[in-house]
């Protein structure tokens, strides 16, 4: 069949041990290159509305990075374009703690801790075991290494500022909770030590709260629904209408160069 | 002050605008051109600010990711240039939160522009090339302001306006080069952002309020209507090389001139946006006022945090010491 790509629009999702013409694991790839894509989608929300100005260009600052990192990682599979636009929501990899609405500030601080100590220890790793993301992830070690002490300046600002900080910190910590056992589970390509990764989340994440005076939320953190649900393109309500959104008008206009 | 002093100061304040020297925060100005300033600054840093909200409607929709990229960093960029604005202004004895403060009860005014929709995608093209486009003709010349801090502050802000500007006219060519479809919504959006653009410039020069004194402080270098032509100049053949018309049919060129000529501005409409009565006014301050509100939290943790966290560093430095 000759279809173009734009009559045929719908990218299936790769097999769990194919690789990419380059040698990378695509399942791998496109699980890291949603993260990065729906996380920055989602900090990009925050435009015109965060609480002070410096804000408005921090927040930026990691969606553009993230952004750039999903560019690297989707290009890998195939078209950026036509995987961020053209897929149906049951096909995209990303954790389910990433689509997360943003909420309060509180809980898009929350979710970016959870998500960046993850996500540096993750590409620590990747960058030292020289496998095929050793390059990239050396890259967006950096940079993930300035969004984790973002988080956590904030996370310390609000856990140990006011009462009502305090409170909406806790909350927004409990709330996202049950979303970070997610990403400890095994991804078809990404050779890395999930156990010492968890630990190691766990015992940085337990310091940072603890020392912000906020207690480390004792919820289950992986369940029937939410444990390695977004990988296999589970997600919640609220990621169809984001997709709906971010898709709208890319998929308006077929064919169209933008 | 006695009124001899008061005098060798004035004088030394003209001599230094007439000899094209900066005026810095520490020297003696007169209280109007200081006033002028603030007026002038804050506005400005205002419309940076408000000026994020008309593109960052569109950047959860961006069609493609690289253009998502390149209108997330111009929204960031107009953060950051707010952000400098409002630190030049402060040199001049004023706060950030004042001025906020002013602009969110509405005793301090933005650039109209800001007052319009954008309905499509390519009127994110259409500020790029004709707002920005404005604003630089209107910019650039303050960076041989009178005052030292604004001057340097436009120096920034007007090689990255002038990007944005460069990007917005290569997204509105590429749509007007591509599908009919996209071609059409190009041409709409400038349609919709020309007249408003030309009204940048503020009023008529025999009708402007501030223009002679900022002219004789060295604060404005151009009268509004020179800027303005001068605009309209540079416009004419980029449309040209866009394949967009402009929408007016009195635009010609006038060889005895040099000049383009150009059809009568709707002043009626620049004084209704003006005085609120625009299609996004009430819009564009309730979002600027309830991030300001919803973010009042934070901002009182954040202080609330620095000052547990000095007073313990001073406490430590008292019994290291002790």
């Amino acid at each position: 069949m000759s279809a173009t790509p734009t009559a045929e629009p719908v990218p299936t999702v790769t097999s769990s041990t194919e690789l990419t013409a380059s040698g990378v694991p695509a399942a791998a790839a496109l699980a890291l290159g949603d993260d990065a894509l729906v996380l920055s989608h989602r900090l990009g929300e925050w435009a015109g509305h965060a609480p002070v100005l410096e804000e408005e260009v921090a927040l930026a600052n990691i969606a553009l990075d993230l952004l750039g990192q999903a560019r690297v990682l989707l290009s890998l599979v195939g078209d950026e374009d036509e995987l961020a636009f053209l897929r149906e929501e049951r096909s995209f990899r990303n954790l389910q703690l990433v689509e997360q609405p943003n909420g309060d500030f509180a809980h898009t601080i929350a979710r970016q801790f959870y998500f960046s100590v993850h996500q540096h220890l993750l590409y620590g790793q990747l960058a030292v075991t020289g496998g095929p993301f050793a390059g990239l992830a050396a890259k967006a070690v950096k940079e993930v290494a300035y969004h984790q002490d973002h988080a956590e300046h904030w996370i310390a600002r609000l856990g140990d500022g006011t009462a009502e900080s305090h409170e909406r910190m806790q909350r927004a910590c409990d709330a996202l909770w049950r979303f970070t056992g997610e990403m400890f589970e095994p991804v078809d390509g990404l050779e890395v030590d999930l156990m010492a990764l968890e630990a190691r989340w766990l015992e940085r994440v337990t310091a940072v709260l603890e020392r912000a005076t906020l207690t480390v939320p004792s919820g289950a953190r992986t369940g029937a629904w939410s444990a390695g649900a977004g990988r296999q393109g589970l997600h919640t309500e609220s990621f169809g209408r984001m997709l709906a959104e971010m898709q709208h008008l890319h998929r308006s206009h077929p064919g169209a160069s933008w | 002050m006695t009124a001899v002093t008061a005098d060798a100061y004035e004088a030394a304040f003209d001599a230094a605008v007439a000899a094209d020297e900066r005026i810095e925060p520490r020297d003696w100005m007169p209280e109007a051109y200081r006033a002028t300033l603030v007026r002038q600054m804050a506005q400005h840093a205002h419309s940076e600010i408000i000026g994020m909200q008309p593109e960052a409607n569109w950047i959860t929709r961006a069609p493609s990711l690289r253009r998502k990229a390149i209108l997330m960093a111009k929204v960031q960029d107009e953060a950051g240039h707010g952000l400098y604005l409002y630190s030049a202004a402060e040199t001049l004895g004023t706060s950030r939160d004042e001025l906020l403060d002013k602009l969110h009860t509405g005793r301090q005014k933005y650039s109209s522009i800001f007052n319009y929709p954008t309905l499509t995608w390519a009127d994110v093209g259409a500020i790029g090339w004709l707002v920005d486009g404005a604003a630089i003709t209107n910019q650039v010349p303050l960076c041989r302001c009178s005052y030292g801090p604004y001057a340097r502050a436009m120096v920034r802000i007007c090689k990255e306006e002038s990007f944005h500007q460069r990007q917005g006219y290569e997204l509105l060519l590429t749509l007007s080069r591509g599908t009919p479809e996209q071609h059409a919504m190009a041409q709409d959006a400038v349609d919709r952002w020309w007249w408003p653009s030309l009204m940048m410039f503020g009023p008529p020069d025999d009708a402007s309020a501030h223009s002679a004194q900022s002219m004789a402080w060295k604060i404005k270098r151009h009268s509004n209507d020179e800027l303005r032509q001068r605009f309209v100049d540079i416009c004419v053949p980029q449309a040209e090389s866009l394949g967009l018309t402009l929408p007016d049919p009195d635009l010609r060129w006038n060889e005895e001139r040099g000049h383009h000529d150009f059809g009568a501005i709707d002043w009626a409409e620049f004084q209704a946006v003006l005085k609120g009565n625009g299609p996004c006014n009430e819009q564009r301050i309730d979002q600027r006022r309830r991030a300001h509100e919803e973010g009042a939290w934070v901002r009182d943790a954040a202080a609330a945090y620095a000052e547990k966290h000095q007073a313990a560093q001073h406490t430590e430095s008292v019994e290291a010491t002790a």
